[in-house]
Parts: structure tokens; C-alpha cells; sequence
């Protein structure tokens, strides 16, 4: 039905349509995508991400109207954009912790996900799309976090580059290439400037992939079971349309405390002194969103084993569908595994604090303790659990989720 | 050749290592009141006016503020005139016609001169130490304007035992306890027109406030377009959660 | 699909039942609408206004120039926001030439008195008001067109000793920028 144009009265919309169905694909997808009736608001942060890509293209580009990518300028072209550009201390602030609260969106987006079973069949592929995702917005963030060209970005550029090195035999050859340059310089800022403008437009691809993978296999819900019929679903718009602008309204609320009023608290202030390349700061920290793998790299006394354990900590992910073994995929229904979820929160968080504090005394038993939990809770854990727990009834349909509760294994 | 340049590393990686082992001890700067803190805060005025003229007659000799222009003062409430006889009352470096560098009157559109013209000048003029770009240092610093304070205020006599280098002060709240800077502020050191006594608290109190209006001047604007932002957000979200309550009336 | 769409028209009778029900969303459902549309007018603003000119740009925006070296039947080329401004010291013949003219035969009629202050001295924006070329005739071996005055080299515009198009396709005269004798040798434009 909706790939029939007959549905569109006017003529203009009819006759594009016919040719290229953009209407119909946006009615379709947009307003009448069959979505379970019982999303929580757990479910808004898909959307909550969407926007914020949204904002961190926009304001990007208007902020490389003002910015200068080239070593001697670039930290005094940001104190231009903050002093001297039309709103330009807006723009930035939103900009800088823009990407703060992308990666807050998106970390309980995936949190969601792992509690509710969100990755398993048939969403393997969904899941993988999300991560490539993170990955893509790790790399953005790296290096955009680098373009103000202060202390920590020279320094953080410089250490995170240097984990390269890591690699056997070819290691100092390929962080020569990623600096262009015998140590962080200026084309090392050309290409991270290039690449930060770039790889937004590759993770909006990558999210038009996300979505499309999810319109497939439609949403998952706070239930865990699949849609049964029409009974179960309602049409995406106005239900959830309205939902996730309200949920969008509340967000900004919280966003907007931080640029208006405490622009500077997510960020470093060494990042205000100008990179000086012959001083390190004597604390080097990355940003919050990062602190847990930086935990991780650190709590291995060897470089490459380090280097390994904080890059298997992501890719990991890409193999829960098939580690995690239970038939259920709800925590809700998972007695288990709920606990196990929460204490996996608990270990993340704690990872993140003893990533921002030096590594010695109590931190550093935080994050040995921590990276071992952490591998832990996904290689061994969640397999067992799988295995030996013994999940609660699960309802039989979203519509009816109270009257054919009944016990999981005669489901 | 070699001995002594091992000798100087030495000492170096000493200098290196006696830093965050001394830091761990540096006691938390006291918190101050300041006229900008808090959701509502705006620079006290006649106190930034003073804390430039303290940046003008004492720190400027060695400081610069080189991402401030003299154009900006007209937001600390000096009038266009005013602005004018600030700036020509600078030396700014120039080019003439025949591509000279000479000396001349600054302009409002110039910026702040700074009083050495590379870092290796400032360093040499000053025993090896840099003196900072003051713009950004109270953004720049843990601790923010309460930490520049603390430090300006900090200047002490050596506890006995405390290994002080030579060249260097002993400084309560700076890390390592040694800075190069002497104590920058004394007692009647300037004359305030508004006859405010000129003493060492006063003074480093109008200088921070000078130093974080230089450092966030969007400050005061930020802050009243956030009340505006957030009294609208809240009321967009009362209005979009009724309409979200009454789209999905039929469904609960 | 058909399906799904119905519980959204059921909302709408759902409403009607409690009296002014219908009346009472609709209203709500617009003011929500005005207050979303002024908030994204609100965001949009700070965004287009941060491509207009700068504080340090508009700073910028006047020059002061020594006229003192320059002497009759000499120009100087100055910059004043990023543009030529040509200054011409014009000799006495190149006044009469420019006072004579028969005004309301000009394609921009204007007469010389409007576009001088001291008639000795003209100062014109040195950008071609066809397409924004750079005239040729402030060197000595410049061509100065068929007037006098200055040639555009893009698509032959003519200016007259007064800055004025006299031929070619260029619609105006050469902008006369606000400026002021500050000193008898000293002239601050914009």
C-alpha cells in the first residue's frame, strides 16, 4: 500500500512520487512504521542521538566557517570565534558539550539495548550498525577534541596517536604516517580538521543504514517479544513522533543548564593554555566519555596487551548476540542477568572514575579489578548465565502482556 | 662537554619529579566571593575597571593578554573616548610605508601589545621563566579565579628545611610551592581614582575580576540568555507533555 | 497499515464525547506548534547572524590616510575594508573637465559638487560597479578611457575625472565612501 503513489492528492507530490517514491518512502518509514505500543522512554534515546547528529553537523559547520586549521592560528581562532564571532561563544559551547551529551544519549542508548536483549536475532546486524557507529564517533570526537590546539588537545593527540606504536614491526612507521610529521604538528592538524568534517557525514550514512536495519526487523520493546499483529503496534506518527519531541524538550533542559551555565565543567582547563610541545601537563586526561577504556590501556602493565584489552573492550560488543545464550531477551524476565546488568553498569562507571584518576593506590585497583570484571561479565559471564538461569514467564503478546503470562519454557 | 649536560638533566628531572610530589600538598584555594558567580552574577564594574588598571600598571610589564583588544574594554564601561586614550596611550608595533617596524599610538582595533615580542625574549628578560598570557588564566587553572587569588595572596616566607631554589619565591598555593614570580602586589602599590584602598587582598581581588571578565566576557550574556533559554524549554515541555497525553489517551 | 492509522482518527472521536474536548486540543496543539516554531526561529538566528561581519572586522571599518605626499596629478591606492580606495589629486584642467559636464546627459546623473569635498581631492571606492573589477588609471601608465578618469579592463567601463560612468555597461558611478578631513593633509574614511 504504501508503495502505491494513489494515496497523495496532489498532483505535483503524485507525479514526483511516481518516479521516485520519496513520499511514499517517508509516509511509510516516518508516520506509519508499525512500532510496538509499549516503548518506555528508555526507547527515546534513538531519537535523542539522531538529534544531536543533527546539531553537531550544523553548529560544526558554522564553526569551520570561523576556525583556523593550522597550528599557529588555531587556538587563537577559537578565542576569536568565543569573543569577537556573532554568538560565536554559543555556537562553540554548544559544539563542545554537544559532544558530551552525544555520547551520554548514546551510551544509554546502548545500555538500553544491552538490558532489553536489543542485540539479539534477528537485530545482530542492527547492533553491529550502532557500533560502527560509536567506533565512528570515537574517531570524531578524538579529533575534534585536537582542532583548539590547547594542552590537552596536543597531548591527547599525541598519546593516543602513540598507541599505534604499539603495533609489532610496523608500529613507529604507521604513527609517523598519522602524524605526517616526526611528532604532533601542524599536518597532523590539516588531516584531523579534514577528517573531523568528513566522518560525521560517513556516521549519518551509517545511520540511515541503522534505521533501515531497524525498520526491517522493527523495534524490540520492553518486553522482548516480537511484534504479533496489528494489535501490538501503533503508527510511529503522532505517537512517537510527539513522544520523542517531548523527549527532546526535557533533554534540552538538561543541555542547556550546561552551555548557559557550566559551559566549562565536562572539559579540561588545561585545554585553555596553548599546546606547547616541549611541556606535558603533569595530569593528561581524555574526556569523560573515554575514561573507562583509558582505564582499561592502563590497568595492563604491557603496552601492546594494553593496547589490545582497550580496543577489544568495543569490539567485543560486536560479539554479544552469540555470547549472550539466553532464549529470553528482556531482562525484565531474566532474574540473573538483571543483577549482572547492573553490577556491568557499576563496573563501567567505576572504570571511568579510576580512568580520570593517575594510575597508582586505589585507582589503579579500581581499574585492574574493573578490566577484569569487565571482560568477565561479556566472555563468561553472560554465556553461563544464559545457560543455567531459569528465566521468569514471558507474556505471550504485547497487547496482552497480563492475561497469557505464562511460564517461558511451555511459550 | 658532556658531564655538565648530564648534571643539568639531573637536576631537571629532579625539578620534573619534586613537582607532583609537592602538588599532592598544595592546601585547596580558599573559596572567595566573586560578583560573577552563581545563575545571576554579572562583573562588578568599578572592580574590573581597578583590576585593569592593577594589570596595566603592575602586571603588564611582563604579562600580555594578547587575545584582547582595546575595543573590548568599552563592556567594563569605559566610553568610546576613554577606550581611545587607553590604547594611544600603548606603543603597538607597526610597518611604515617604507616596511620599517616602528612604534605608534595604538588604535581601539588593536590588540592588547604584549611587552615582549616572542617567548624566547620573555624568557631571557626573566631569569628563564615564562611569564603567561594572562587571557585565559583564570579558565585555564584549576580551581579558576579562586586558585589566581589564592596564589597572588599566597607570597610566604619558606617553611625552615624547604629547599628553595635560587631565583625562586615560595608560594603557598602555586605547585611545587616555587614560582619565579616575585610577590607581584604591595600595599598603595597603585592609586585607584575612586579612592579605594590600594591593599594586597583588594587589589588581587579587583585583578581576578578584571582576569575572568577577560577570560569569559560572554559571561553576563551567556547567563541571561540561559534563564530566557531554560524558562522557555520548560514550558515547550509542559506543553509537548500535554500533547503527548492527549495523543496517546486512546492507547492507555 | 489502514489498521494502525485508525487509532489516531479514534483519539479525535475519543475527544468529543467531554464537550469542547476537540476545540480544547486543537488549541493545544497549536500554541505547541507556535511555541516549537519560535524556538527553532529563536536557534536559527544566532546561526545566520554568526556569518555577518565580526566585532574585530567591524572594527576595522575607518582608516586614516596621510594625504601630504601626494601631489597634483598623483592617486594613491588605499585599503579600506578589504577594498581599493582611489585617492586623486586632481590638477586643474581634470576639475574644469569634471565641473563642465552636462549633468542630466550622464547615465547616473550627478553633478561633481555631489561627489567631492574639496574639489581638489576625490576620493572614489576603486571598485567597478558592473561586476566588481579593479578600474585601470591610478599608475602613470595606466589607461584612463575615452574620459580621463579610469577604465575597467573586465568589460570596458569608462569613468570621467569624477569617478562617473560615462560609457560601457557598468549602471553606476564609483561609490563615494563617507570620509572626513580630519587635518588639511589627513583623511579618515568610513
Amino acid at each position: 500500500m504504501a508503495s502505491t503513489s494513489a494515496m497523495f492528492d496532489n498532483k505535483l507530490v503524485k507525479w514526483v512520487d511516481e518516479r521516485l517514491p520519496i513520499f511514499s518512502t517517508m509516509q511509510h518509514a516516518g508516520m506509519e512504521y508499525p512500532t510496538p505500543r509499549n516503548l518506555s522512554y528508555w526507547w527515546n534515546f534513538g531519537s535523542l542521538a539522531g538529534f544531536m547528529l543533527v546539531v553537531m553537523i550544523v553548529t560544526g559547520i558554522v564553526l569551520a566557517m570561523h576556525y583556523t586549521p593550522h597550528a599557529d592560528h588555531a587556538f587563537a581562532s577559537v578565542e576569536r570565534i568565543m569573543r569577537d564571532v556573532n554568538y560565536g561563544w554559543l555556537i562553540r559551547y554548544i559544539h563542545m558539550n554537544g559532544g558530551s551529551m552525544f555520547f551520554i544519549v548514546v551510551y544509554i542508548h546502548m545500555f538500553r539495548g544491552l538490558y532489553y536483549g536489543s542485540y539479539k536475532a534477528p537485530r545482530e546486524l542492527l547492533w553491529w550498525l550502532g557500533l560502527v557507529i560509536l567506533v565512528l564517533m570515537m574517531a570524531t570526537a578524538f579529533m575534534g577534541y585536537v582542532l583548539p590546539w590547547g594542552q590537552m588537545s596536543f597531548w591527547g593527540a599525541t598519546v593516543i596517536t602513540n598507541l599505534f606504536s604499539a603495533v609489532p614491526f610496523f608500529g613507529e612507521h604507521i604513527v609517523t604516517w598519522l602524524w605526517g610529521g616526526f611528532s604532533v604538528d601542524n599536518p597532523t592538524l590539516n588531516r584531523f580538521f579534514s577528517l573531523h568534517y568528513l566522518l560525521p557525514f560517513v556516521i549519518a550514512a551509517v545511520v540511515f543504514l541503522h534505521i533501515w536495519a531497524l525498520h526491517t526487523t522493527k523495534s524490540n520493546n520492553p518486553l522482548g517479544i516480537d511484534i504479533k499483529g496489528p494489535q501490538d503496534t501503533i503508527p510511529f506518527h503522532p505517537y512517537y513522533t510527539v513522544k520523542d519531541m517531548y523527549g527532546v524538550a526535557v533533554f534540552l533542559i538538561f543541555y542547556a543548564l550546561f552551555v548557559f551555565f557550566a559551559p566549562n565543567m565536562l572539559g579540561d582547563p588545561v585545554n585553555y593554555v596553548p599546546a606547547n610541545p616541549l611541556q606535558t601537563p603533569p595530569h593528561i586526561v581524555p574526556e569523560w566519555y573515554f575514561l573507562p577504556y583509558y582505564a582499561i590501556l592502563r590497568a595492563i602493565p604491557n603496552k601492546l596487551l594494553g593496547v589490545i584489552a582497550m580496543f577489544g573492550s568495543i569490539l567485543i560488543f560486536f560479539l554479544t548476540p552469540w555470547l549472550d545464550t539466553s532464549r529470553v531477551r528482556s531482562a525484565r524476565y531474566r532474574p540473573v542477568y538483571k543483577w549482572l546488568f547492573w553490577v556491568f553498569v557499576i563496573c563501567c562507571i567505576a572504570l571511568g572514575w579510576a580512568g580520570a584518576k593517575p594510575p597508582e593506590g586505589l585507582a589503579l585497583w579500581v581499574a585492574r579489578i574493573g578490566t577484569v570484571y569487565y571482560f568477565l561479565h561479556l566472555i563468561v559471564l553472560m554465556p553461563l548465565v544464559g545457560w543455567f538461569e531459569r528465566p521468569l514467564p514471558v507474556p505471550k503478546s504485547i497487547a496482552t502482556p497480563v492475561l497469557s503470562a505464562q511460564p517461558m519454557e511451555k511459550a | 662537554m658532556r658531564a655538565p649536560a648530564r648534571t643539568l638533566m639531573a637536576v631537571g628531572i629532579a625539578a620534573a619529579l619534586a613537582v607532583p610530589a609537592f602538588a599532592a600538598e598544595a592546601p585547596h584555594p580558599a573559596k572567595q566571593h566573586w560578583s560573577f558567580s552563581g545563575f545571576f552574577g554579572t562583573f562588578d564594574r568599578a572592580a574590573a575597571q581597578r583590576g585593569f588598571q592593577v594589570y596595566k600598571e603592575v602586571c603588564a610589564s611582563c604579562h600580555s593578554m594578547q587575545y584582547l583588544s582595546y575595543r573590548h574594554l568599552a563592556a567594563l564601561g569605559f566610553n568610546e573616548e576613554e577606550v581611545k586614550a587607553i590604547a594611544a596611550g600603548v606603543e603597538v608595533p607597526d610597518l611604515n610605508d617604507e616596511g620599517e617596524a616602528v612604534k605608534r599610538p595604538g588604535r581601539p582595533s588593536d590588540r592588547f601589545a604584549s611587552p615582549f615580542p616572542n617567548e624566547k625574549a620573555a624568557r631571557a628578560a626573566n631569569n628563564g621563566a615564562f611569564p603567561v598570557d594572562l587571557t585565559l588564566v583564570t579558565k585555564a587553572r584549576e580551581g579558576g579565579p579562586d586558585y589566581v587569588y589564592a596564589v597572588l595572596t599566597g607570597y610566604k616566607d619558606a617553611p625552615s628545611g624547604f629547599q628553595l631554589q635560587p631565583g625562586m619565591n615560595y608560594n603557598e598555593y602555586f605547585p611545587g610551592h616555587q614560582i619565579a614570580m616575585p610577590p607581584p602586589l604591595s600595599d598603595d602599590q597603585v592609586t585607584f581614582a575612586d579612592n579605594t584602598k590600594a591593599s594586597v587582598p583588594q587589589m588581587a581581588k579587583d585583578l581576578v575580576t578584571f582576569l575572568s571578565w577577560a577570560a569569559e566576557p560572554e559571561l553576563e550574556a551567556r547567563k541571561a540568555m540561559g534563564i530566557k533559554v531554560i524558562l522557555f524549554l520548560i514550558v515547550l515541555s509542559g506543553l509537548l507533555y500535554a500533547v503527548k497525553r492527549k495523543v496517546w489517551a486512546d492507547v492507555h | 497499515m489502514a489498521d494502525s492509522a485508525n487509532p489516531a482518527q479514534a483519539g479525535g472521536a475519543h475527544a468529543n464525547p467531554h464537550g469542547d474536548g476537540t476545540n480544547r486540543r486543537d488549541f493545544l496543539f497549536m500554541l505547541t506548534g507556535a511555541a516549537g516554531a519560535v524556538g527553532a526561529a529563536s536557534v536559527a538566528w544566532p546561526l545566520i547572524d554568526s556569518m555577518n561581519p565580526a566585532a574585530d572586522v567591524l572594527a576595522l571599518s575607518s582608516t586614516e590616510v596621510n594625504i601630504a605626499p601626494v601631489e597634483v596629478g598623483q592617486a594613491i591606492t588605499v585599503v579600506w575594508r578589504g577594498k581599493p580606495v582611489f585617492v586623486r589629486r586632481r590638477t586643474a584642467e581634470e576639475i574644469a573637465a569634471a565641473e563642465k559636464v552636462a549633468v542630466k546627459d550622464l547615465p547616473d546623473p550627478q553633478p561633481d559638487s555631489a561627489r567631492v569635498k574639496k574639489p581638489e581631492w576625490l576620493i572614489v571606492v576603486g571598485v567597478c560597479t558592473h561586476l566588481g573589477c579593479v578600474p585601470l588609471g591610478q599608475k602613470l601608465g595606466d589607461p584612463r578611457g575615452d574620459y580621463g578618469g579610469w577604465f575597467c579592463p573586465c568589460h570596458g567601463s569608462h569613468y570621467d575625472t569624477s569617478g562617473r560612468i560615462r560609457k560601457g555597461p557598468a549602471p553606476a558611478n564609483l561609490e563615494v565612501p563617507g570620509y572626513v578631513f580630519v587635518t588639511d593633509t589627513s583623511v579618515k574614511i568610513g
